[in-house]
């Protein structure tokens, strides 16, 4: 009895040290590789600029499209629950903080996980399963200097980017629906939108934090797929881990940074 | 397989849709425009209550915006709150100038306004305005209200 | 060190993870010629190929190439090593998101600063060899398989190296396609002056192809010699490999108990 609960004991351990530990450490160090050999990937910056249409350019049919729809949902609750109070004047205040603060760099990097972390992953699992990344050693070429670097950057680069459209095109839903449907005071909105975003307390720290994601994702998308076992259910089940893990990662890193960065609000 | 001209073609679009979203929200939906750049100087004035007044909080004078809260100290000396703020170097104020801080709206934030006094010498950076008004602090108002009332009742009997 | 072996491998150890693979095996491959390592799956051959190619290291032993030892290089040693070597992989390892033209192209436009007409031409002259020319506008994915190897070919000969190493090449081909890459192999090797150690368990062929054969199994060279001693070899399970026969050393039944007892027993 008691030799059963030691070996499930013993066999949880082994597994949270196997598949957490471990991968965490080869996660960091790993990190550390493509940081190190990213040299080429600003050097030849075509090569980087190639990854950046695959991750960011591709992606903004979707970031623009939610944005606009998540903008206008904010603005139709916003006024629904603001008129009762006599504060729908308020309505661009709470458009534009809310997306601003939390919803642009959250959602945008939701989506750009499942877009672009994905194809990512995908597409470096696919190179190492038929030996593509083999035959660009054997040409002594780097594959993390080659492939999995430029990939990294242009993630990082696209974030903060699609993260301000996602905003941008927020407030404009927003607007469209505030202003023009229902009829809210064009000057009040944009005055009071004006009076209450802080530059440095919510635009700037919204940048910090889609900055933050892009470095997430990007990193955990690469990773995923370069560590990815060399067959087909290695490659779709990588993709899936990429996609769940930078999700969760996303909004732990966003408490976190709330935490740190609006406390003194 | 796209071109290398048709790539950056389309990642250019890409980065100038990006940045021009960026531009948007710092100039159009935050307050960036006005006041970061600004020349400004410096005076201080000291308080017995602050309140809830914070860094950043807006100087005003007859409702318009004139400058910012820079810095909040305590002095051990007087005991008394020493706060700095940054005005606008277009506008000067007289040297018997007072500041109240004040309340928007009937809970909102705290900010510092400026009546202008009727001295024919300006404030200098580095000055100290002499007439301040401290916070409401709503606690005393409470008792106040309550010691009032008493006493009225006391007189009244 | 004027040796008429270009490769020689020397006691080598290797395990994958617990697994060992390789057991103290030793072999040489002289200069100019084209070996045969043959053997069934898991005999460690793949493994062996990729100790040369310097994709892995030994655990114990030596391997040395052109002279020098080449587990122990230094990252420029190493560098200018695997410029000496072309590999073919199994299925071509072509890289999916470029041409055929830019695959080839590839060692040259990232070792070496040759103006891009230059490149071209010697892009068009290695696809010619491998009768490819026309296709070098193509994507991998719109190639066949025999294709696809081709053009693997002519992007692992693209600096002229002078060790060729083929993992399988002949696997999964069409009869045209097989004569076709074994005529290749024989004649890229002969034009370049280069040495070739191909992997395979396609005995026919390879017997046709080369001039020395080792016979690897379970991690150690079971046999050697020319493509005629082999085929009059005498050693049971060198016979059951070379000729197809179901039943000897490797038997056809998987172990199992005794079958009247599994038939009449619930």
């Amino acid at each position: 009895m008691i030799s059963r609960v030691l070996e499930l004991m013993r066999a949880l351990g082994a597994r949270i040290v196997n598949n957490w530990v471990w991968r965490l450490g080869f996660g960091c160090r790993f990190l550390w590789l493509t940081l190190k050999e990213s040299g080429p990937s600003f050097r030849r910056f075509h090569l980087t600029i190639r990854e950046i249409y695959f991750a960011g350019v591709l992606s903004l049919v979707i970031i623009l499209v939610s944005g606009l729809f998540v903008g206008m949902v904010l603005g139709l609750q916003g006024y629904d629950t603001l008129v009762r109070y006599g504060s729908a004047e308020a309505l661009g205040v709470l458009v534009s903080l809310s997306l601003v603060r939390e919803l642009g760099p959250v959602v945008a990097g939701l989506l750009f996980a499942s877009r672009a972390g994905s194809a990512i992953t995908a597409e470096i699992g696919l190179m190492k399963a038929t030996e593509q990344l083999s035959a660009m050693e054997m040409m002594a070429v780097d594959p993390i200097a080659r492939v999995v670097a430029p990939r990294f950057w242009a993630g990082v680069i696209s974030m903060p980017l699609l993260a301000a459209l996602f905003s941008a095109m927020g407030v404009f839903g927003g607007y469209l629906v505030g202003v023009r449907l229902i009829g809210v005071d064009e000057g009040s909105f944009w005055s009071q939108m004006q009076a209450a975003v802080d530059f440095r307390e919510d635009i700037v720290n919204g940048l910090i934090k889609s900055f933050v994601f892009g470095v997430a994702v990007s990193w955990i998308a690469v990773f995923e797929g370069y560590d990815a076992p060399p067959t087909a259910e290695g490659v779709s089940g990588a993709t899936t881990r990429t996609v769940v893990t930078s999700s969760l990662a996303i909004l732990a890193l966003d408490f976190v940074m709330t935490a740190l960065m609006f406390r003194g609000l | 397989m796209m071109t290398r001209k048709e790539l950056d073609l389309w990642v250019g679009i890409f980065a100038v849709a990006g940045i021009g979203a960026m531009l948007f929200l710092s100039l159009k939906v935050a307050n960036l425009a006005s006041f970061t750049s600004a020349d400004t100087y410096q005076i201080n004035a000291k308080f017995e209550n602050i309140g809830g007044l914070k860094i950043r909080a807006p100087v005003k004078s007859a409702g318009v915006v004139v400058g910012r809260v820079g810095d909040i100290r305590f002095d051990n000396e007087s005991f008394e709150a020493v706060v700095s703020m940054n005005i606008d170097s277009r506008f000067q104020f007289p040297k018997d100038s007072s500041a109240k801080i004040l309340t928007s709206g009937l809970l909102g934030e705290q900010y510092i306004g400026i009546t202008a006094g009727g001295d024919s010498v300006n404030m200098k950076g580095g000055d100290t305005l002499k007439l301040t008004q401290s916070a409401v602090v709503l606690e005393n108002l409470i008792g106040q209200f309550l010691y009032n009332k008493a006493a009225e009742g006391d007189g009244k009997k | 060190m004027a040796t008429s072996n270009l490769v020689e491998v020397r006691n080598v150890t290797f395990s994958y993870d617990q697994r060992q693979v390789l057991k103290d095996i030793n072999l040489v491959i002289p200069k100019g010629k084209v070996v045969a390592i043959m053997g069934l799956s898991g005999c460690g051959k793949t493994t062996l190929l990729r100790l040369i190619g310097r994709a892995l290291v030994p655990d114990q032993g030596e391997i040395r190439v052109d002279g020098e030892v080449i587990n122990k290089l230094d990252d420029e040693g190493l560098f200018a090593l695997r410029r000496k070597i072309g590999m073919l992989f199994q299925f071509g390892a072509l890289f999916t998101d470029m041409s055929s033209f830019d695959n080839v192209a590839f060692q040259m436009r990232e070792h070496t600063q040759l103006p891009e007409a230059l490149i071209r031409d010697l892009t068009l002259m290695k696809l010619q060899a491998v009768g490819l020319r026309g296709a070098a506008d193509l994507m991998p994915s719109e190639l066949s398989g025999g294709m696809a190897r081709r053009v693997a070919l002519a992007r692992s000969i693209a600096l002229d190296p002078m060790l060729m190493l083929y993992d399988e090449p002949f696997t999964g081909l069409d009869p045209i396609s097989l004569g076709v890459i074994g005529q290749l192999i024989r004649r890229l090797n002969d034009a370049l002056g280069a040495t070739s150690i191909v992997v395979t368990h396609d005995v026919a062929e390879a017997l046709e192809l080369v001039d020395y054969v080792y016979y690897m199994s379970a991690g150690k060279v079971e046999f050697q010699g020319t493509p005629d001693e082999v085929r009059a070899a005498s050693l049971p399970s060198l016979r059951q490999f070379v000729y197809g026969e179901p039943d000897g050393p490797v038997p056809f039944h998987y172990p199992a108990p005794e079958y009247g007892r599994d038939l009449l027993t619930q």
